[in-house]
């Protein structure tokens, strides 16, 4: 997968000798350039195994790695995922996805705040994929800097749960803006909280029009079965296009 | 504060445009930041003078252009300025912008020695 990667950059060659007078060159280089190319490398290499592609993104504490264990076992012999878990530092969240017996891998990134296409690109090395439906990419709980980095995903998720405010969308637009898909989560607590649901609605669409929300509770259970379709869609679709490639 | 990785990639990218060149030395790098690309100018600065040391940019100079956002309403197709994300249309206020600039992060240009 790494073909063109940092990993061993060919250095250039210089044998020749120039006077070197102070000068000026044009560079026009995206800062994400090189991010970029690696993130396309890796949706190719995802979209030739016809996998359906998510990147997680919420702050720390949202739910994500609760949402990601219940969906795992609710879907279990329906759908086939393989979890990839990014954070700075333990393998706490890969532990606790182990044991629903999906394949799981733990990124540590250390002091960097947020997952790149290089890391996911090794990431999902040695994992079957023509097996899997979906890969999860579950990011570093961060809603400001995993919003700058695409890894190939088809779409960022990005959850935000009910005890936070309401504003959260209003005050990382940037997240929000990137994200395809809102999970508001922990509604199971909207009783016990003075969060205004529809309000928060109005912020994430105010940042996004497109955005498409569902309300859930991995504790309760309530709203899952709304995920989950969206979640089989995004499987089946994909399964059409692998039909439509055989025929 | 991905600031600093990007500041990083700036650097990689500028060390080997400098060195296509055959230069020895970095001595100033020009870069566009837009209003709306999630990235603080001054974290860049700071980060900048740390990831330069032993590079061929170490005591360059970094100049920020920063870039104004522009939006097209998709409702009326106005096109207006816009500070943030949560800017809606400035003629008929609806949210559903394309933006159109500002979400620029390059390096632009270097002067090599």
């Amino acid at each position: 997968m790494c073909t063109d990667c940092g990993c061993a950059p060919p250095q250039p060659e210089h044998d020749h000798k120039h006077d070197h007078a102070s000068r000026k060159i044009r560079v026009e280089e995206n800062l994400l350039a090189k991010n970029q190319r690696l993130a396309m490398g890796n949706r190719a290499s995802f979209a030739a195994h016809q996998l359906f592609v998510l990147n997680l993104v919420s702050s720390p504490g949202s739910g994500k790695t609760s949402i990601l264990e219940r969906t795992l076992t609710d879907l279990k012999g329906k759908i086939s995922f393989t979890v990839l878990e990014g954070d700075q530092q333990t393998d706490n969240d890969a532990e606790r996805i182990a044991a629903t017996g999906v394949p799981v891998k733990q990124v540590n990134t250390g002091a960097g705040c947020h997952l790149d296409a290089h890391m996911v690109g090794h990431g999902v090395e040695g994992f079957d994929l023509a097996a899997t439906d979906i890969l999860m990419i579950e990011n570093v709980g961060n809603l400001v800097c995993p919003a700058s980095f695409d890894l190939g995903e088809d779409h960022k998720v990005a959850v935000l749960s009910v005890t936070e405010g309401e504003d959260k969308p209003l005050k990382y637009p940037q997240m929000f803006q990137a994200a395809d898909l809102m999970l508001i989560n922990k509604i199971d607590l909207l009783p016990y909280l003075r969060f205004d649901i529809e309000q928060c609605k109005a912020f994430a669409r105010q940042v996004n029009p497109k955005i498409k929300i569902l309300e859930l509770s991995c504790h309760s259970g309530e709203g899952m079965s709304e995920w989950y379709d969206w979640l089989t869609q995004g499987v089946n679709q994909k399964r059409g296009s692998r039909n439509a490639e055989r025929e | 504060m991905h600031e600093l990785s990007l500041t990083q990639n700036l650097i990689e990218i500028a060390e080997e445009h400098a060195r296509r060149e055959n230069a020895t030395v970095i001595t100033s790098v020009t870069i566009e930041i837009g209003a709306l690309s999630g990235v603080m100018p001054e974290a860049v600065e700071f980060a900048f003078e740390a990831c330069t040391k032993d590079t061929l940019a170490e005591g360059a100079t970094l100049e920020i252009r920063h870039i104004p956002a522009l939006g097209r309403c998709q409702q009326c197709s106005q096109v207006c300025a816009m500070e943030s994300l949560l800017d809606g249309c400035s003629a008929c206020g609806s949210y559903a912008l394309d933006i159109l600039k500002g979400q620029e992060m390059a390096l632009i240009e270097l002067e090599i020695d």
